[in-house]
């Protein structure tokens, strides 16, 4: 439904590694990936896989040292955003791109008004002075469904709950009109009631504004209800990327397969006994010559430990990186 | 009063009755008390033998609480605990702690429940300590034993919490927990913290060691795909109350109490398909504070089906027909 249109964002072969006094940890290896205009893509991945690390990195949020962009090019708009200075950086942040992070408390600024939050990126970013971005204000909170909005502009982050914080917060990276949303876990700090309103409402305001947004989470349920293609990583790589029904219809790699399988589900057939990855993540201390998932495998083989599976494209643009072939369950058979 | 004739038949391991777990608030220079946070405000449940009773519900709503006061963590405001015979609603100081063996707990969070300066030896023998006088040899030997049983490593032993991962610590947890060959065990968010695939790991050990070991679990969880999963019967509780308690099939299948209702239908299913299709139940705002209730019915002010009567009378906790208990005037 997508197809055709230029991607608005095209990351490739992004590295990232962090320098700690223990040795150097690989968090992102060789991650390419591209974003249709209006497309909503879901980044799946258990804590440590380099989900949010390589969102960070594409917008240079990280902070160096420890961390090091080791190569690749993030195209946005037509330019490379790795290669911009500290104020061009600045300029795209927040205005071109809005974020939304996990945790609303930590995020906003508790000195402030969250109206003299929702404000400064418009005055900023747009120029408007103080009474057009206070009419602007009002017109974002009554748009993330905060009512009184008036009133409650020189309220603080504190004078709100959890779930109208996460509003504000939506509110504030919505504010100039981003042509790119990311949130990173906006909904995971949140009850399940609360999750469901704010998923309607960016269900609601997607179609409304037609930014694309990237959404990551380590919940495959809130990605299933949400996306238009997923992406699944794992030890700082991307493993897999389909459009959403496909990769939950035939999940080809074994990890994906095996993290649908680990969830119970609460509509569904009840399960008697759980299905488990055994093992821990990797560590990604070495540097990424075998495929990250090997140790804990079950299709795994001589050749895994050997190189790291390149990206197939199979039917149904779904990309998988793994030497076993779910469709004969044997080898990939080169080409 | 809770029981029907098929559960008279079993007993209950646990017997909770209308118990309330109030928390002061001070303020002011003198310390004077204002109000008070009504956690746990009259909750009656069983828990019989051998079975799991999963506890659900948001933050704030005062499952943690009850799962505290229910092994008397704390002292309690009012209501009855009756645990293996015992009543413990009163228990103090050294009649309390000869019964501390019996009940135990898992914490959530294994970072914030396992000393850091001790070895995991220490750590899982701590209870063996305290309630036990054993030899050297014998204490070493029931900790290896209790590795074993929750599927660590006996080399593990000299090691300290920090080089384990979430999943490896809650295993350090639950040995603890077992020590003392306990009958009861409430388990406080115990996957909560744990990465999802880790989660299933944990939750086959908890639940083989039930099968082997006879255990009767308090699992509380916001999780209600996972409590499915566990649990025999569940528990919903809203603001401090419990809202619905029913066998687990009948709970998830046809949901009786409108907030049981819009629960299930916002916990997120992983199948595009099923998203699609299904009607979400969206609540309107948040809950209000615990520590002023509304009036009448406390899902009052966000239930999709309010009647006049909600607002004024707080509807009694009864059993149906089919042997659920629900708190909702809707119900006949």
């Amino acid at each position: 439904m997508l197809d055709g249109a230029a991607p608005i964002l095209d990351v490739s072969d992004l590295k990232t590694v962090f320098t700690t006094r223990t040795g150097e940890v690989h968090a992102v290896n060789s991650v390419s990936f591209d974003l249709a205009p209006g497309e909503l893509l879901g980044v799946v991945g258990e804590s440590g896989s380099g989900k949010s690390v390589t969102m960070m990195s594409l917008i240079g949020l990280l902070p160096m040292p420890p961390a090091e962009i080791r190569g690749g090019t993030v195209m946005f708009e037509g330019r490379d955003i790795l290669s911009m200075s500290p104020d061009e950086l600045r300029d795209i942040r927040g205005s071109r791109i809005g974020f939304v992070f996990q945790d609303p408390m930590t995020s906003l600024n508790p000195t402030f008004s969250v109206g003299f939050q929702l404000m400064e990126p418009l005055r900023k970013h747009m120029g408007m002075n103080k009474k057009q971005a206070r009419a602007r204000a009002v017109e974002l909170l009554e748009l993330v469904g905060i009512p009184d909005a008036l009133p409650r502009l020189s309220d603080f982050p504190h004078q709100f709950s959890g779930g109208m914080r996460q509003r504000v917060m939506i509110a504030i990276a919505l504010a100039c009109d981003p042509k790119v949303l990311i949130a990173d876990e906006p909904t995971t700090a949140l009850d399940v009631t609360i999750q469901a309103q704010i998923l309607e409402l960016v269900r609601e305001l997607r179609h409304k504004l037609g930014m694309a947004i990237i959404w990551i989470t380590h919940d495959l349920g809130v990605i299933a209800g949400i996306a238009d293609r997923v992406m699944v990583m794992y030890g700082g790589q991307i493993v897999e990327q389909a459009p959403v029904r496909e990769l939950f219809a035939r999940p080809q790699h074994p990890y994906t397969r095996a993290l649908l399988e680990t969830l119970p589900s609460v509509t569904g057939e009840r399960t008697e006994r759980l299905k488990t990855i055994e093992g821990q993540p990797p560590a990604m201390r070495e540097h990424p010559v075998a495929c990250p998932f090997r140790a804990r495998c079950v299709k795994a083989m001589d050749i895994c430990a050997r190189k790291n599976p390149p990206i197939v494209t199979l039917a149904g643009e779904h990309d998988v990186a793994c030497f076993w072939d779910a469709k004969t369950g044997e080898a990939r058979h080169a080409g | 009063m809770l029981d029907n004739t098929a559960d008279a038949q079993k007993t209950p391991l646990v017997k909770v009755d209308n118990l309330k777990m109030y928390f002061p608030i001070y303020k002011g220079v003198f310390r004077r008390q204002v109000g008070e946070v009504k956690a746990v405000d009259d909750i009656s449940f069983e828990i019989f033998e051998g079975e799991t009773l999963g506890l659900v519900g948001e933050s704030g709503c005062g499952k943690s609480s009850a799962g505290r006061a229910v092994l008397r963590l704390y002292d309690i405001t009012d209501g009855s605990i009756v645990v293996n015979g015992h009543d413990i609603s009163t228990s103090h100081g050294d009649n309390l702690r000869k019964l501390r063996p019996e009940m135990q707990m898992i914490f959530q969070d294994p970072q914030a429940s396992l000393n850091p300066r001790m070895s995991v030896a220490a750590i899982i023998a701590e209870p063996l300590d305290e309630h036990q006088s054993l030899t050297k040899k014998a204490r070493m030997e029931r900790v290896f034993e209790l590795m074993d049983a929750v599927g660590l490593s006996r080399d593990f032993a000299k090691r300290f919490p920090h080089e384990f991962s979430g999943g490896q610590r809650q295993r350090i947890g639950i040995a603890r927990a077992l020590a003392l060959n306990p009958k009861f065990i409430v388990c406080d968010e115990p996957i909560a913290a744990l990465d999802v695939s880790i989660q299933a790991q944990v939750v086959n050990l908890l639940e083989d060691l039930q099968d082997k070991l006879g255990l009767t679990y308090l699992f509380i969880s916001h999780d209600l795909s996972m409590v499915r999963h566990l649990a025999t019967r569940v528990a919903v509780m809203y603001l401090g109350k419990i809202v619905e308690l029913a066998p687990r099939d009948l709970l998830y299948s046809d949901p009786q109490h409108p907030y049981t209702q819009a629960l299930l239908s916002a916990v997120p299913e992983a199948d595009p398909t099923v998203e699609s299709s299904r009607t979400r139940i969206i609540l309107e705002g948040d809950v209000p504070s615990p520590t002023n209730p509304p009036s009448g019915c406390n899902f009052s002010t966000r239930c999709p089906k309010v009647m006049d009567i909600c607002k004024i009378d707080t509807p009694e906790f009864k059993q149906l027909k089919d042997g659920r208990h629900v708190a909702c005037h809707l119900m006949k």
